[in-house]
């Protein structure tokens, strides 16, 4: 059963009096529970890709279905509740809210969903304990090493079984070993809590995790290998 | 959550925030201050006024106060009298009678006003007998004695002792003439009266005049100021049962000195042009915390809103923050401006020679501020108010932005 199901789309950016084609005719269908990697060179459109399946942006053309629903078009406000409900990100830059702590960064996601005070510390504990930061639950982001602040991006990510979590070069800014334990924390995941996870890299060492490898270049897809 | 988020948020940048609260704090303890220190020179001011010239309430003939008519009498005062001993926060009643007259000495002469009083009661109700410079105050019993206003005895070139020519215009018509000697002079401090004022006993004022027993005034004070109202409805009220030729009406103090209520708009008026300015300039330093506020956690809010975040959430976390340091710096400013206010108000500030209007109203050299509801509120409510309206435009900034755009932005 595919999760997502993009339809023939594309995204022009204009840049003053030019057209940038960032992404001309993509159709990709993701299944449910995949580890899908989407890799190619710089300016080959993955962020935008991913923005697009998030509905943090709308295509210039083009359809795309999020767990049965048509998310192409739908307003501000409908966007950001489907962002709430059915997506996590996960960011280059690990982006989290610098005066909450480790586990109140958790709990956000939850606050805005409604979710009652004693249920959102226990599961927010409970997937930091999974991301292996157990007792470092009161930590501010300042006071955690890179790896570990990604670490609390992922378990924010989860920590609402969203639909699909979206990582856009997680591991960039992470030397390789970090990186490495980071990726071995989303395959878990990806497994224990049947997640679908879509990634973007440029990095070999995540391309080797993908069970599926999407290769993008210049906005197309060129090359498309399930293992 | 959110509150707690907010708060953390605050002091994020702590200097910026120090700074901002002590600029709110700073606006509301000048407000307190500037306002109670008018507010506790207006007191003075009408209180000198009151006591010196009007007292709280009069009883007049129909329009006496505008033109000062010989024949525009009040026939049967012992009746007004006992009117007002029945109502409730009148704590003294007094009779006059003026008559303006030509004064001359040895030298000189000069118009004047002359108030015939009873002298008893007159140091109940005004402070003349306590300005007293030279000689003494008027006695019960005395007859043509006088005192004199100091200028007015300046320009006489007369002092204690001396003999003083009156001649005007009796309540008949007939010419009223006599000679007075000077027992004292005061000086009120409000030059005007000083210039122009000199009192002699009733009794004698109405033989010299003619008066057939009428007064012009029944001179009443209240035990407080917020009193007078409704002392002056239940006088009016009773009035009809005065039997007089022409209608008796009952004035309060400000309708007798609308030149003193005038004064006091003014001043005030000047006061609050300086107080918006001070207000707006500090909105405006707020209003710049603010943006930068936002605009440096642009890529945060970014943030906030991939993850689902409404603009409506953020507008309401930002407005939270502008809040709670609205908030501090007023509690601070209050705080500190009462403990300044009440401080100066036992010290008091000692002015140099009164000038202006101070001096025309007999204000004393040392002015203390008078700390009330009104003036610990008034300010710091402004303050609030127009920050938060300053607050609004940054924290519904914010809905215009767009996550990816946002997240740009570092
Ligand atoms: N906001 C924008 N305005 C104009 N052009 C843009 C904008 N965002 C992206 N582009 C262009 O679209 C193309 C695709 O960009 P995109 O960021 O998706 O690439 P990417 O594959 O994520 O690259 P990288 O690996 O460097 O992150 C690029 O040519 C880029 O210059
Ligand atoms: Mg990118």
């Amino acid at each position: 059963m595919s999760i997502v199901h993009i339809d023939n789309v594309t995204k022009t950016y204009r840049q003053g009096k030019v057209d940038v084609h960032a992404l001309s005719g993509i159709s990709l269908d993701i299944s449910k529970g995949g580890f899908t990697v989407l890799a190619g060179p710089s300016g080959s459109g993955k962020t935008t890709l991913l923005n697009l399946m998030g509905g943090l942006d709308n295509p210039t053309s083009g359809s795309i279905t999020l767990d049965g629903e048509v998310i192409t078009g739908l307003s501000q406000s409908r966007l950001a509740d489907m962002r709430l409900e059915k997506i996590g990100f996960v960011f280059q830059a690990y982006n989290l809210i610098p005066v909450l702590s480790a586990q109140e960064n958790v709990e956000y996601v939850m606050l805005m969903q409604g979710v009652p005070a004693k249920e959102r510390s226990e599961r927010a504990r409970a997937v930091l304990d999974d991301v292996g930061l157990e007792g470092k639950y009161s930590r501010r982001p300042a006071e955690l090493s890179g790896g570990q602040q990604q670490r609390v991006a992922v378990a924010r990510a989860i920590v609402s079984h969203p639909s699909i979590v979206l990582a856009d070069e997680p591991t960039a800014n992470l030397d390789s070993k970090t990186g490495q334990g980071l990726l071995e924390i989303m395959c878990e995941m990806n497994e224990k809590r049947n997640a679908t996870f879509i990634f973007s890299t440029h990095d070999q060492m995540v391309m080797d995790y993908a069970k599926r490898l999407v290769h993008l270049k210049d906005g197309r897809i060129v090359d498309d290998e399930t293992r | 959550m959110e509150i707690l988020m907010a708060w953390r948020n605050v002091w994020r940048n702590p200097r910026r925030s120090v700074l901002t609260i002590l600029a709110i704090a700073f606006a509301c303890l000048l407000l307190i201050f500037m306002l109670s220190f008018q507010f506790g020179m207006y007191e003075v001011m009408i209180n000198a006024a009151v006591k010196v010239q009007t007292g709280h309430l009069q009883v007049i003939a129909k329009d006496y106060d505008k033109d000062m008519k010989m024949r525009w009498v009040v026939e049967d005062p012992q009746a007004v009298g006992d009117l007002m001993l029945a109502v409730p926060h009148i704590t003294a009643h007094t009779f006059r009678a003026n008559g303006f007259a030509l004064l001359s000495s040895r030298d000189r002469t000069y118009g004047g006003m002359v108030t015939g009083v009873l002298p008893a009661r007159e140091r109940e109700i005004s402070s003349t007998a306590s300005t007293i410079r030279q000689g003494a105050y008027l006695e019960p019993g005395d007859t043509n004695q006088a005192v004199v206003g100091s200028l007015l005895a300046k320009n006489l070139h007369i002092s204690v002792g001396d003999e003083l020519v009156l001649l005007g215009n009796a309540r008949d018509g007939s010419i009223a003439a006599t000679v007075l000697n000077v027992k004292g002079v005061f000086s009120s401090g409000m030059d005007e009266y000083d210039r122009s004022a000199i009192q002699i006993p009733l009794p004698y004022f109405q033989e010299v005049f003619a008066m057939r027993g009428a007064v012009h005034q029944v001179v009443a004070v209240c035990d407080s100021l917020t009193a007078v109202g409704p002392a002056q409805s239940t006088v009016t009220g009773n009035l009809p049962k005065v039997k007089s030729k022409r209608n008796l009406e009952c004035k309060s103090w400000d309708e007798l000195l609308p030149g003193l209520i005038q004064s006091i708009q003014m001043d005030l008026g000047g006061g609050i042009i300086f107080y918006l300015i001070l207000i707006v300039v500090v909105a405006f330093s707020i209003m710049n915390t603010f943006l930068m506020a936002v605009f440096e956690r642009t890529h945060e809010f970014g943030t906030l809103m991939a993850i689902g975040a409404k603009p409506a959430r953020l507008t309401k976390m930002l407005l939270y923050e502008s809040a709670f340091l609205t908030s501090c710096g007023i509690i601070l400013g209050i705080a500190a401006g009462c403990a300044l206010t009440i401080y100066v108000e036992s010290t008091g500030i000692t002015l140099g020679e009164a000038q202006g209007m101070l001096r025309q109203y007999g204000i004393p050299n040392v002015m203390r501020p008078e700390l009330s509801w009104l003036t610990a509120v008034t300010g710091p409510f402004v303050v609030f108010f127009i920050t938060m309206l300053t607050a609004l435009y940054p924290a519904f900034k914010v809905r215009k932005l767009k996550p990816v755009e946002a997240m740009h932005a570092i």
